[in-house]
């Protein structure tokens, strides 16, 4: 098989279309360059936890007494499939001719991440019943703010995916559509990446401690 | 009260709020400045509204304007933004200088609180909507062109950035007669800032305006970046860009990093001050230096975000001028991403006196230091630009050659503050006041300026008057060194920075030469006014239809002043550095091109303003608790992005016919205008086309 040039990062559709690839180029490209000012917000983000995670306790809980790790580590199963079963819609988009495959494998996301935030609320729901919130403790303000903003991400993902679902309904497999979906598919692996991240460095490091 | 008060339509704001009945209420002398400002606020936008309405402008202001997403004109509505915002922050300079000039042993006329929050509204505003759009704008203006683009990558995105930073200017207008400003100065430090020690509104409208405005600029930075990554004409390699090019890649690429930690801050902050958040609160684990880390990590690449696309525009005026190549291109280049790449290094360099040990002060006191030497690159590449160029020293030209030598002073008492010992002795003081108004006068302002003079032909299509352009010049230079020269004597005298009052008589005489500086810069906005209004008076003596009155060097100068909306009827075939001076060398200029074909150009939208205007009242309820509208508005702003995504139509083509009709009459035009010798160029003999020296 001849090995296509690949235009663009990521997943390309083949080149088979001349015209759409020279538009779809710079909007691919331009979406990186979206991910990474992204990414910079989450470093912040992150490196704000870091310091204020074990310095800013304030004799409040710690994170031992507040992580629930078997419900993080559900909702990172829950989005670690998500990302296999977006995986699966991409590469139902690219070889299959009718939209049911893709459909189905969008629909599936989408509930393995509404998942996700139901059962994120219902650890953030713990927590403040546990008196452990945000403005108990500088550890606490800087956790929720991280976990949120990650979680607000999962949530506009969420809204772009209806209103995609909505469109591939109304338009059908047009080029923009189709576009739409790729950006949506990188924006929720990057947000899959983040959340592994969080995982890590929030959770297994917090309660390691 | 029952509990019927705790909703209110209107949030926490009432009547006393209102500048003019808060005057009117408590009549002073501090007040009633306040109100006067508001006052001619409301005045100004009143007549604008009336001339409007008197001309039958609004659908020509709808249409042609406010709707449209021509990257030429989003520049020119960006630059619109800054000129009417730095008429207000030189104003509130003057008012301070004033204020200080004659409060020895005296409370002159201003108040502690009404002096605070001019100190506040004069640093956000000149940083954020006038360096900040101004050269935005100018990077929208002219970059694409350079580069042989038709638009930026994403126009909407563009002018969806545009309408963000003008909300946040709009907060900020608001806040003169509606509540009051911040009075925590630009860098708003917490815990000051904080619900604790400043409960009034006055922070709240500093965050939401400044949020607006870094989100606005985020966009800006990665839309330019694929512009310049994605959108260059074929043969224009990265090594050939013009270095305004070179110098707008950077700036957006440190818009890309720098932007969110200002987002982030300004969010923090924002939770601290309405949820009760413990990020740089006193007590409960928050920490105050997370922010000061934050904000000049953002702080510190902010200024090389400003004076990066000032460089990029020197360059272009001092080769222009000189008539030759740049000289060291590739240096430049390499200087300018080193400039970039440093300027993520030495943000501590902003609070060596907080508590850092001495070896983490040392390490970024040298990486401070390390930022001369690119810097020293470039003075020394425009100097040798000169040396046995013709130079005519046109207004551009006096401005990037005052630029030179007063930003290496400015640059050298930089050193001189970058050394920790040093700056423990003067720092917060009029030292450093002196310091980065001398770094930013010349570094950002006359490069502006400069850029506003050199391109304005190819905006407008007529050549501005170059004596008023000198009448302000020499008041902007004299007046620099009035105002802030005696600000580095009165540092090192002690003096502290945002003092509304003072004890020491010494410092009297100084404090006076300082206010009449600040005096003649007024005067020398004043006459950048006299002379736009000069100059449109006489703009039949002036056109430059042919497009190139200065002889210029890259493809801007090849198409008609002002340019077509698609800027290049047919694209160039780009084989060098200084694109269209080989062309014209080589005797190709205004040829007919061999083939014409249909150009896409998209379509006017609402959706910019839309969420300009849902961002202003989002920003304005936030202030004012206003809890119902803070939904409707974001409900709006996000309503209008997937709306959009609906619309299919969103792009319009230009028959060939049409391009080829308008091109060659154009074309046609040009062969019969004269040929400008460089040393009638600001005569009425200039019509935009260049005597070809070969």
């Amino acid at each position: 098989m001849k090995r296509q040039p690949l235009l663009h990062p990521g997943l390309n559709l083949g080149s088979t279309d001349e015209y759409s690839h020279d538009v779809s180029e710079p909007i691919i490209f331009g979406f990186w360059v979206f991910l990474m000012a992204d990414l910079v917000l989450f470093a912040i983000l992150f490196a704000t936890y870091a310091s204020m995670s074990v310095q800013g306790q304030a004799g409040g809980p710690t994170p031992i007494d507040v992580f629930d790790l078997p419900s993080a580590f559900i909702e990172t199963m829950l989005l670690l499939t998500s990302s296999i079963t977006f995986g699966m819609a991409s590469l139902a988009l690219k070889y299959k001719a009718d939209s049911l495959h893709l459909v189905f494998w969008l629909v599936l996301t989408f509930c393995l991440g509404a998942g996700f935030i139901g059962m994120e609320l219902r650890d953030f729901w713990v927590m403040i019943q546990q008196g452990a919130v945000p403005q108990r403790s500088g550890f606490l303000s800087s956790f929720f703010l991280l976990v949120a903003t990650h979680g607000i991400h999962v949530t506009a993902g969420l809204f772009w995916m209806l209103v995609l679902l909505l469109q591939l309904r109304v338009f059908g497999r047009t080029t923009e559509v189709k576009l739409r979906l790729m950006r949506l598919a990188l924006f929720w692996h990057m947000l899959d990446i983040v959340w592994v991240c969080i995982f890590t460095f929030v959770y297994l490091f917090g309660v390691a401690q | 009260m029952t509990a019927e008060s705790s909703f209110s339509l209107l949030g926490i704001l009432t009547a006393q709020d209102i500048s003019f009945v808060h005057t009117f209420e408590h009549p002073g002398m501090s007040e009633f400045i306040d109100a006067s400002a508001g006052g001619v606020m409301v005045m100004g936008g009143i007549i604008v509204i009336a001339l409007l309405t008197y001309y039958r402008g609004w659908h020509a202001l709808w249409c042609d304007w406010l709707t449209s997403v021509d990257h030429k004109k989003v520049g020119i509505m960006y630059i619109v933004v800054a000129f009417v915002m730095l008429a207000r922050a030189i104003i509130e300079g003057v008012l301070m200088r004033y204020q200080q000039s004659i409060a020895v042993n005296d409370p002159g006329i201003l108040s502690p609180d009404h002096f605070g929050q001019l100190f506040s509204t004069h640093g956000s505003i000149m940083i954020f909507f006038v360096a900040m759009p101004f050269v935005t704008g100018m990077m929208n203006y002219i970059m694409p062109q350079q580069i042989g683009a038709r638009d930026v990558s994403f126009p909407l995105l563009n002018a969806i950035s545009l309408w963000l930073t003008a909300a946040g200017a709009a907060l900020v207008m608001i806040s003169l007669v509606v509540g009051k400003f911040s009075t925590g100065g630009w860098t708003a430090y917490p815990p000051y800032t904080g619900i604790e020690f400043s409960p009034g509104e006055g922070v709240d409208y500093w965050i939401w305006s400044i949020s607006l405005a870094s989100i606005g600029s985020t966009l800006t930075g990665l839309n330019f970046a694929t512009t310049i990554y994605k959108n260059r004409a074929p043969g224009m390699t990265l090594f050939r860009m013009p270095l305004f090019c070179w110098t707008s890649l950077c700036t957006s690429i440190l818009m890309i990093f720098a932007m969110a930690p200002l987002t982030i801050a300004t969010l923090m902050l924002a939770l601290d001050r309405y949820a009760g958040f413990h990020f740089f609160t006193n007590d409960l684990g928050g920490n105050m230096m997370n922010y000061a880390n934050l904000f000049w990590l953002f702080g510190h690449p902010e200024v090389y975000i400003l004076i990066l696309p000032a460089f990029g525009v020197f360059s272009e005026v001092i080769s222009t001028f000189s008539g030759k190549t740049i000289y060291g291109y590739k240096s430049l280049v390499i200087a300018t991403m080193s400039i970039a790449v440093l300027s993520f290094t030495v943000w501590l360099h902003h609070f060596f006196t907080m508590g850092q040990g001495a070896n983490v002060n040392v390490i970024f006191g040298i990486a401070t230091m390390l930022i001369g030497v690119p810097t020293g690159v470039k003075v020394y590449d425009w100097l040798l630009t000169m040396v046995r160029g013709r130079i005519r020293l046109t207004t551009a030209m006096l401005f990037s050659v005052m630029f030179l030598v007063t930003f290496v002073i400015g640059g050298l008492t930089g050193v001189i503050l970058a050394n920790p010992p040093v700056d423990f002795a003067v720092h917060n003081s009029l030292f450093l006041v002196a310091h980065f108004h001398n770094m930013v006068i010349p570094g950002v302002l006359f490069g502006m300026i400069a850029g506003y003079q050199f391109w304005f032909p190819k905006a407008f299509g007529f050549r501005l008057a170059e004596r008023w352009g000198k009448v302000s010049f020499w008041c902007w230079s004299f007046g620099f060194y009035l105002t802030f020269m005696p600000l580095y004597v009165l540092g090192l005298m002690g003096a502290m920075r945002r003092t509304v009052e003072w004890f020491r008589p010494e410092y009297l005489g100084w404090l006076q030469v300082s206010f009449v500086g600040a005096l003649l810069l007024f005067s020398g906005f004043l006459f950048l006014c006299v002379q736009l209004v000069v100059s449109i008076r006489q703009r039949d003596q002036r056109r430059v239809p042919a497009g190139d009155p200065w002889d210029g060097r890259s493809l801007e100068w090849s198409n008609s002043s002002p340019p077509p909306e698609y800027n290049f009827a047919v694209i160039p075939d780009v084989t060098g550095q200084d694109a269209f001076t080989r062309i014209k060398q080589q005797g190709q200029a205004y040829a007919s091109p061999i083939a014409y074909e249909d150009i896409v150009v998209p379509k006017n939208s609402i959706v910019a303003p839309v969420i300009g205007i849902a961002a202003i009242m989002f920003g304005f309820a936030l202030v004012w608790h206003i809890w119902w509208l803070v939904v409707f508005s974001f409900v709006c702003m996000w309503g209008a992005v997937i709306a959009r995504s609906f619309v299919t139509e969103t792009e319009r083509v230009i028959p060939a016919s049409k391009v080829r009709a308008d091109h060659e009459a154009w074309l046609q035009q040009v062969r019969e205008c004269a040929t400008t010798p460089r040393e009638q160029e600001n005569t009425s003999v200039n019509v935009g086309r260049a005597e070809v020296l070969t």
